[in-house]
């Protein structure tokens, strides 16, 4: 392969690396005051990056390239489109909010790229080290995103707060990394899955794939390693939240199914467990801790901690219907997380932006569009027919069970069941509580879109689309096997 | 599409404009609406009867529309038609003639209650529900409109639902029903399962031809007639469970013994709506599913003995209530309960084409009689007390006619024995109760179970029925006034909208039964009814005269001759056995009339009406011979024979008790206390136990995360040891 056809392989990543630099020096000459049009470019370029990603004459193929470091599948190609996409919306939900706090930087939609970037470079890396690279690429924007409101102590304490613990996960990560290529002696996915599936006394291969997968779980806020969530997602800008909530979310995951499933397809008896009770702890945590909550942005953090239980619960699978039900369940999970958050962030009186639960009450008579949206949205996050929350749950249970594990999948409605008690009490709250003061309605149209068109897709939208959905995700699932 | 549909539909489209209508252009537009939709629909009905059925001569035209199928699920298939045969083509003449009178009576009625339009959508709901249920082509259509014909009952008997007696009754009627209608549907569903099919054409055609039917899962099947179903170590044979389910929603429906309470208390509804759902058509719709269903209780003689026997306690039963009644509503309505016990026993006996001469007949002077009821009700400011009106004859002289020409009908005045255009010379009432009666009689001879007792109870009830009937009138018309002074002058107004629908009725109730005798049940019953109804035995002896090599000509001549002179009563001679075989084809099984049995409803009639002049005619009408209060028959027939207090004491006190138990004890401390709450407790102690942990500081997370590891690999080591 000349130079130039191994580039052509990695187009999205290429215009983001690009773009981001470009993007920060434009910046830097122009000053803050270009900020919504460095915004708007970043949008536009991850729109290209996705269509890149989506439709570039590499797209279609299957392709390893730099020495099998990174490849173009259907399943990364899948997890790009969604993470762009996520990213542009986080970009695009942000302006009236930074500018309403007064963080109205050029940082912002930078940092958002090469966060983006890192996520991509995740959703393709088929060797340690690009894993690695992914994964820091990516958090190291995240921690500065989190700090973003760096006047806040509640902000920076967040951000200090993820970067010390994502120094502890990286460190497990790379001891794990370390302890598989010390026993298989290569850091390509291909060759420790050779390695690991020739046999012999593998238990320190075991020990490190353990580690990796604690350091892989910190990074989808999977229990027990969900700790910094609900402080992060607390402290951190209402947009950044959004944006944790979904994209980095979405590409972890994909990183987790590929390592597991690329790496150590030999060894499923062994990581079988291990995933299946950090999915029953999570979705545990989820269930039981978000009940108690009254700050919106924490219940959603302990809502997402649930939801990568649910993903687990496919993974944990092992197998292509698995894998499929994992992206079913990720797209589904990003689109409705996106819709929400846009709720929240719509939830901005005179004095400024609230936060608690207690003031949606009686928002069906204040603004019923947003009532209405939020039900849709909340009905989805429980998993109530007929949504497109339920049918992520539904494939996920259903590969659970064909793998004969049936008891997790009755562990996971039963947990589903407890936490449909938390969104259910919001919508209470909605629609049958005394209004509170109604809130601003001049949010503009970016959360206008989000909101409307995660609500419409929720129901009924990917309800009816749910075939050409799980069509995509099987291709996608195929790619690894 | 062709026009037989808007038979059915126009008042479905009357129901579904007379609200909006009524809102835009005031309740008057709804009230025309839907009474010209139905008065279409009324006049095409009677097209449509005479071009279906052979009436007076001419050709018969039954056949079924199919509109579009309904459900379609594997085997299971049901059409919505319009299905037009001989019976379904004499209740469409029934219920739109009657719904139109009605509606054009109601205008009047109403029209100080106010909710017009409400009360209209109502009953063109109810007629559209009805003429579903007559035109059906299947069984489950048959439930669509049973039930649609009941939720339309309940809407109008709590249409005044300010009202806590109205919506209690509406509430009872629906609950009495869904006894009944439980085992309709228990029934349809034997049905499916013994025939593979709910359509009229193919369940009829099994029965009749005795074809080999296999139940659903069953390893082999038998001759339908045989064909036993198991169930619960048991066989019963199967026409039988299918005949005595199906008769029990009739039972409901047509309010008969033990299933009757809700009818005495459905008169809370408007009196219109008694008159149109309550007399002429909803309750008959029961008399009308036995009917339809003749084949299947031909051949299932003891749920047809059972239909007799219902039928004529229900009759003999009613008729006692009857007696002492003071409520003018109440009076007739256990009349109509009364009067559907007899139509059910004929059936019982297989005299169809009775039963349903005899639904026909009772449509006018029953609708009639509540109609004019009603017009006295208005008159006398709202007043149903009996005991609080007498000679109201000199304020509304019409009504009074009127009225009087419904209790000669119902009562059954004519002269035995006299004939007029080939018919008995007598009302309506006379013609037909008759008809019943004496079938009732050859059913016994004829070794049909109850058939005797069945006549028994039915002249005891004819004299009870004379009895209650006059003395509704003495007591009503007659005599001295007891109503208030201000009343006694200034009697309330009637529309003429409420009189002339009475007119046509009382024609009816004169002049229905002599007209359509021969249709019905006389000479041309056969041709009429064109296989519509079936009688076992008659086809029976069909093919034995075939086997007789008996020419068929001549055995419909000889049958002609003699039903002819039997009708007369004046079969004096002896007819061969073999003829007179022959000559049970006929809805009634008409033998040769012994004298005492063709004079006994006359005689029966008498009796009632000169007892009833005996006691309220002379003297003071208040304190009458033999029912004055403080007897024991007085207290026993006045309170119903304590049926509401045994159901109360059996069904409702225990049940309230059950439930009470099961909601605080079963659901509020075992279900709730161990399930919802329990774990809602635990779960939030859980949650709050969860949250602790979350105490903010870095070095506790990261301990989390430590332990979580180590936890994860000690789990994977010590398994790992274990499994090798």
């Amino acid at each position: 392969m000349t130079l130039f056809e191994t580039l052509s392989y990695a187009w999205p990543e290429l215009a983001l690396a690009i773009g981001a630099m470009v993007l920060l020096i434009t910046g830097v000459f122009l000053g803050d005051k270009a900020a919504p049009q460095i915004s708007l470019a970043s949008v536009g370029l991850l729109i290209v990056c996705a269509l890149l990603a989506a439709f570039s004459p590499g797209a279609g193929s299957t392709a390893s390239i730099f020495d099998g470091a990174f490849r173009i599948d259907a399943f990364s190609t899948f997890a790009k489109v969604l993470i762009f996409g996520a990213a542009a919306f986080a970009i695009l939900m942000s302006d009236k909010y930074l500018a309403g706090e007064k963080l109205g930087r050029f940082e912002y939609p930078v940092l958002i790229l090469l966060a983006a970037l890192g996520m991509s470079l995740m959703a393709s890396a088929t060797d340690l080290i690009s894993l690695y690279m992914g994964i820091e690429t990516q958090s190291l924007a995240l921690y500065i995103l989190a700090a973003f409101n760096r006047d806040s102590r509640r902000s920076t304490e967040a951000g200090l707060k993820y970067f010390v613990l994502g120094a502890l996960s990286s460190c497990m990560l790379l001891y794990g990394a370390s302890l598989v290529y010390g026993f298989t002696g290569s850091t390509l996915f291909t060759e420790i899955a050779k390695a690991a599936s020739a046999g012999g006394d593998n238990a320190g291969l075991i020990i490190g794939l353990v580690f990796m997968i604690s350091g892989l779980a910190f990074k989808v806020s999977a229990a027990p390693f969900h700790m910094w969530t609900p402080d992060v997602y607390e402290g951190s800008p209402t947009p950044v939240t959004a944006f944790f909530a979904a994209a980095p979310k979405l590409a972890g995951m994909a990183l987790f199914t590929r390592a597991l499933m690329m790496a150590f397809p030999g060894a499923v008896g062994d990581w079988q467990l291990v995933i299946a009770i950090i999915a029953v702890a999570s979705m545990a945590i989820g269930a039981f801790s978000a009940i108690a909550q009254t700050n919106i942005k924490r219940l959603m953090a302990y809502s997402s901690i649930g939801h990568m239980g649910y993903a687990l619960v496919g993974l944990a699978a092992g197998t292509s219907s698995g894998v499929s039900s994992v992206l079913i369940y990720m797209a589904i999970y990003i689109v409705m997380t996106v819709g929400t958050f846009a709720i929240i962030l719509m939830m901005r009186r005179r004095g400024g932006m609230t936060e608690n639960i207690s003031d949606l009450a009686g928002l069906s008579r204040t603004n019923m569009p947003m009532a209405l949206i939020l039900t849709v949205l909340l009905f989805s996050l429980a998993g109530v027919p007929p949504t497109a929350g339920f049918f992520g749950k539904w494939y996920v249970f259903l590969a659970a069970v064909d793998a004969d594990l049936i008891w997790l999948a009755v562990i996971g409605v039963a947990a589903s069941a407890i936490s449909a008690f938390y969104y259910l009490r919001v919508v209470w709250f909605m629609w049958f509580d005394e209004p509170a003061p109604a809130f601003e309605r001049d949010h503009g149209p970016a959360l206008a879109v989000a909101a409307w068109g995660s609500a419409i897709l929720m129901f009924p939208l990917l309800t009816v689309g749910m075939g050409t959905l799980r069509q995509l995700a099987e291709t996608a699932a195929a790619s690894l096997f | 599409m062709t026009w037989e549909p808007f038979v059915v539909l126009l008042p479905l489209f009357g129901a579904m404009l007379a609200m909006p209508v009524g809102r835009a252009l005031g309740p008057r537009a709804a009230e025309l609406l839907t009474t010209a939709f139905v008065l279409i629909a009324a006049i095409l009905s009677w097209v449509l009867f005479f071009n279906v059925t052979p009436v007076f001569g001419g050709e018969a035209h039954a056949r079924t529309i199919e509109l579009f199928t309904w459900i379609g699920s594997g085997d299971f298939v049901a059409t919505w038609s319009v299905r037009l045969d001989s019976l379904s083509a004499v209740m469409l003449i029934v219920v739109n003639s009657v719904s139109f009178l009605v509606h054009t009576y109601s205008m009047g009625y109403m029209k100080d209650y106010g909710e017009q339009s409400r009360f209209f959508a109502y009953l063109s709901l109810f007629t559209f529900a009805m003429l579903t249920l007559v035109t059906a082509d299947n069984f489950l259509q048959l439930f669509f409109g049973w039930e649609g014909v009941g939720l339309a009952s309940y809407l109008l008997i709590g249409f005044w639902f300010n009202k806590k007696s109205a919506n209690d009754a509406a509430i009872k009627a629906f609950v009495v029903n869904r006894v009944g209608d439980f085992g309709f549907a228990l029934g349809i569903m034997a049905i499916f399962y013994v025939f593979g099919t709910i359509q009229f054409d193919e369940v009829f055609q099994a029965v009749a031809a005795n074809a080999v039917a296999t139940p659903w899962r069953a390893a082999e099947g038998a001759p339908i007639q045989e064909l036993t179903i198991h169930f619960l170590s048991w066989d019963f044979h199967a026409l039988t469970v299918i005949g005595v389910l199906l008769f029990i929603g009739a039972m409901g429906k047509s309010a008969q013994f033990l299933l009757h309470t809700w009818l005495p208390d459905a008169m809370e509804g408007p009196t219109p709506v008694s008159a149109l759902i309550h007399a002429a058509t909803m309750v008959t719709a029961g008399v009308f599913l036995v009917c339809r269903c003749s084949v299947i209780y031909e051949y299932a003689p003891n749920a047809a003995a059972m239909v007799t026997l219902v039928g004529a306690v229900t009759a003999f039963f009613a008729a006692t209530v009857g007696l002492l009644q003071d409520d003018i509503k109440k009076i007739v309505a256990y009349s109509t309960c009364s009067q559907l016990g007899y139509m059910f026993f004929a059936a019982g006996v297989g005299a169809y084409g009775a039963a349903m001469f005899h639904l026909f007949t009772h449509a006018f002077f029953k609708a009639l009689l509540f109609l004019g009821s009603g017009a006295v009700i208005i008159g006398m400011h709202h007043e149903q007390d009996i005991k609080k009106m007498g000679g109201v004859k000199e304020l509304m002289p019409f009504t009074h006619i009127l009225m009087v020409i419904g209790t000669i009908a119902i009562t059954g005045v004519g002269i035995p024995g006299l004939t007029l255009f080939g018919a008995p010379f007598g009302t309506a009432g006379f013609v037909s109760k008759d008809m019943i009666l004496e079938s009732a009689f050859f059913g016994g001879e004829a070794g049909k179970v109850f058939g005797y007792f069945a006549f028994t109870l039915g002249i005891l009830a004819a004299v009870m029925t004379a009895f209650y009937s006059w003395r509704l009138i003495f007591l009503t018309f007659w005599g001295p006034s007891r109503a208030p002074e201000h009343i006694r002058k200034h009697p309330h107004a009637v529309p003429d909208t409420m009189m002339w629908p009475l007119v046509p009725l009382a024609i009816g109730a004169l002049f229905a039964g002599i007209v359509f005798y021969g249709s019905f049940v006389g000479s041309n019953a056969d041709r009429f009814w064109n296989g519509a109804l079936y009688s076992a035995e008659a086809s029976h002896e069909e093919t034995a005269s075939t086997a007789d090599h008996l020419n068929a000509e001549e055995v419909t001549a000889m049958r002609d001759e003699h039903d002819v002179e039997e009708a007369h009563g004046e079969a004096a001679d002896h007819a061969p056995a073999d003829e007179r075989a022959a000559e049970e084809e006929h809805g009634g099984g008409h033998h040769e009339i012994p004298g005492w049995v063709l004079w006994s409803p006359f005689l029966a009639m008498l009796i009632g009406t000169f007892s009833a002049g005996w006691h309220y005619l002379r003297g003071d009408p208040l304190k009458p011979g033999m029912l004055r209060p403080g007897g024991m028959i007085y207290a026993f027939l006045k309170n119903k024979w304590y049926f509401d207090e045994i159901y109360d004491f059996i069904f409702v006190k225990p049940a309230y008790a059950i439930g009470r138990f099961l909601w605080k004890d079963g659901d509020g401390k075992t279900i709730d206390g161990v399930g919802p709450d329990g774990i809602a407790a635990v779960v939030a102690a859980g949650a709050r136990r969860i949250v602790k942990m979350q105490s903010g500081y870095v070095y506790h997370y990261a301990f989390v995360m430590l332990v979580g590891i180590a936890l994860l690999v000690t789990f994977i080591l010590v398994r790992a040891g274990s499994g090798q």
